[in-house]
């Protein structure tokens, strides 16, 4: 039991140095305001599965990039690190079948062993807990083919059921980042896999935003200075423009909490300003602000959807303030000092309502900031590099990003818990994200 | 009155009626029939010849004044339109129209209270270096700037429509101050009445 402690120990001690190194040569600095504490995280092995490696794969990887865990590495398939030498004997045991060899992934310092039987298509998934060498969970999955469309969301369903079996709370995996590049809108998984354009080449689309139960997006139709809002109904690939949003320049729109409504911003020669429109019974524009000579622009819901945040120039430089879901009780949200604060754009409230992410441009460069709803209280996310238009992960603690610090404007994830980052998109310039709730 | 000599006048009042405008012969002067006078043969070669030359030449001529007429008239065209069309520049995150850019603007509303068909659509323009969506609205900001300005100068609104590419359309893809000022503009586009430009008094 001492040994095994002390193995655990200096494996621990050897992935936080890792990590760190890890975070230091991406983004120093990025970890302003954040506690990060590696090696208090259960770690966590999936057992080699015959037959069964991409989706253990991926389920791995799914496991590391929810930042709850320290996940170890066991090579996968038939590899040495599968068996263990019995002292004296000679022989070999493999921890196949129904009972794994505990001993054996306790030796690599884990707490949890993800084990998964197959064959396909029905996955059986055992949640082991290698300590008191007993099976937590067991699940039957049923996958579609490998090269099925549907797999891979499949697959990150059963990870998010692992993060539920072992925190309580399930992980985000399930869920896809919409983004713009080069004038269309992609939609991408979670870890960056699988990216599909949503919109055609010959179309200049800006702005996509998920319906809450990620069966549309809605963006702005971008044409000659002017652009219109359309739904788009993600499985059929049916499109309907907003009625009204065909002369003036529809921009920033987003769906309510509830889908029934959308909020954005109309830019005509009156100045921009937020309207509704109600998308349940298709009606009924409804406009929220008066700016006069101020723009009112990038309306975000409250998790209950009684409240909208927005920008406003109504004190010059655009800053994030606050209102009812009818435009009453306009209020300044995100604290800052007059003549001193640099220009605050592009917030999102985060879905349990706590914190409300926007980017605020400092000695003038764009950086992540969190404004703390409770409190009022704002503090700095990043440092390094320009980072803007941030979108929260359903679990409100990740949140999908721009960044250029690695050159070009590209996706990038930030545990806002541990402040471990990770790139998601990796070719041509990437911007303005929205991240799904859990996809079902 | 030598033929030769006649054969020139004709040449003469040709070339003349040609410089005054009024519609110049089709076709050269016709050269004399042949007459029965062998030994001024080598003088009607030279006559016809002069005659051919000397309409030549007046037609040179005409097709010079016209080409100069249409030459100047393009000339003036071409400043006018660039007066409207050159763009205005703004500083960062401003939609206020720069001092720098009045003269600019004053001209374009002469010129358009001059020439009542013409249109114009103002598209306005950011840099990179501000937030993207927000671009569109100060974009928008811009444009309506530059039209408040030339409706203040007595141009009717209906005349002016208004744009926002935010930060969509860069003319210097360039990632520096120099690249981004060229970029925070203004656009000037003709949407109608662009022929016939006539100069403001």
């Amino acid at each position: 039991m001492t040994r095994r402690l002390l193995l655990l120990a200096l494996l621990l001690a050897g992935s936080r140095a890792q990590a760190q190194d890890t975070t230091k040569a991406v983004d120093r600095g990025v970890r302003i305001g954040l506690t990060y504490e590696p090696g208090v995280r259960p770690s966590i092995v999936v057992l080699p599965a015959r037959g069964l490696d991409s989706a253990r794969s991926i389920l791995a990887r799914d496991l590391d990039y929810s930042d709850r865990f320290e996940v170890v590495s066991v090579p996968p398939g038939d590899s040495i690190a599968t068996t263990l030498a019995v002292p004296g004997g000679g022989a070999r045991v493999t921890p196949q079948s129904s009972t794994p060899n505990y001993g054996l992934y306790r030796a690599f310092g884990a707490d949890y062993g993800v084990e998964l039987v197959g064959p396909e298509p029905v996955v059986t998934v055992r949640l082991h807990d290698l300590a008191a060498s007993l099976v937590r969970q067991e699940e039957k999955f049923t996958l579609p083919a490998p090269n099925a469309p549907g797999y891979r969301m499949a697959v990150h369903r059963i990870s998010d059921q692992m993060v539920r079996w072992i925190t309580g709370t399930p992980g985000v995996a399930a869920s896809r980042i919409l983004f713009v590049s080069n004038k269309r809108i992609y939609r991408v998984d979670s870890d960056g896999v699988d990216i599909q354009p949503l919109t055609g080449e010959t179309e200049e689309a800006l702005s996509p935003a998920w319906s809450p139960d990620g069966s549309k997006m809605v963006y702005t139709q971008f044409n000659a200075g002017r652009g219109a809002l359309v739904v788009l109904t993600l499985a059929t690939g049916q499109r309907a423009t907003v009625p009204g949003t065909t002369t003036d320049l529809n921009i920033t729109p987003v769906f309510s909490p509830d889908g029934k409504n959308l909020a954005f911003a109309r830019s005509n020669e009156e100045g921009t300003d937020i309207f509704t429109f109600n998308v349940a019974d298709w009606c009924c524009p409804l406009r929220l602000t008066v700016g006069r000579f101020a723009d009112n622009l990038s309306p975000t819901y409250a998790p209950d959807g009684r409240r909208i945040a927005f920008v406003s120039t109504r004190a010059s430089l655009p800053q994030i303030y606050v209102m009812d879901n009818d435009g009453a009780d306009q209020e300044l949200f995100a604290p800052f000092d007059y003549g001193v604060t640099g220009s605050s754009n592009a917030p999102e409230w985060s879905p349990d309502g706590a914190m409300v992410v926007f980017h605020r441009e400092v000695s003038r460069v764009l950086q992540l900031f969190l404004l703390e709803v409770a409190g009022r209280r704002v503090r700095q996310l990043t440092s390094t590099g320009r980072n803007e238009d941030a979108t929260w992960a359903p679990d409100g603690r990740h949140l999908a990003f721009v960044s250029d610090r690695s050159g070009r404007r590209q996706l990038w994830v930030i545990d806002t818990e541990s402040g471990r980052i990770r790139q998601v998109t990796t070719t041509g310039t990437t911007r303005l994200p929205a991240w799904s709730r859990r996809l079902q | 009155m030598s033929l030769s000599s006649r054969t020139l006048l004709v040449a003469a009042l040709a070339a003349v009626a040609a410089c005054g405008g009024k519609q110049p012969p089709e076709q050269p002067a016709p050269a004399p029939a042949p007459t029965a006078q062998p030994d001024d043969q080598a003088a009607r070669d030279k006559a016809r010849a002069d005659s051919i030359e000397a309409a030549r030449r007046a037609q040179a001529e005409r097709d010079k004044a016209a080409a100069d007429a249409a030459a100047k008239a393009a000339a003036l065209k071409a400043s006018l339109m660039q007066d409207l069309t050159a763009m205005i520049h703004f500083d960062f995150d401003k939609a206020d129209i720069k001092s720098d850019d009045e003269s600019n603007l004053n001209r374009k509303a002469a010129i358009l209270a001059t020439n009542s068909a013409v249109h114009v659509r103002v598209s306005g323009h950011c840099d990179e270096r501000g937030s993207d969506e927000y671009n569109l609205a100060l974009g928008n900001r811009r444009a309506a700037s530059a039209k408040r300005y030339l409706v203040g100068k007595g141009v009717d609104g209906s005349r002016i429509e208004t744009v926002s590419f935010g930060e969509e359309r860069p003319v210097d893809p360039g990632h520096d101050e120099t690249a981004w000022a060229k970029n925070r503009r203004d656009e000037f586009d003709l949407t109608a009445g662009a022929d016939n430009l006539m100069a403001p008094r």
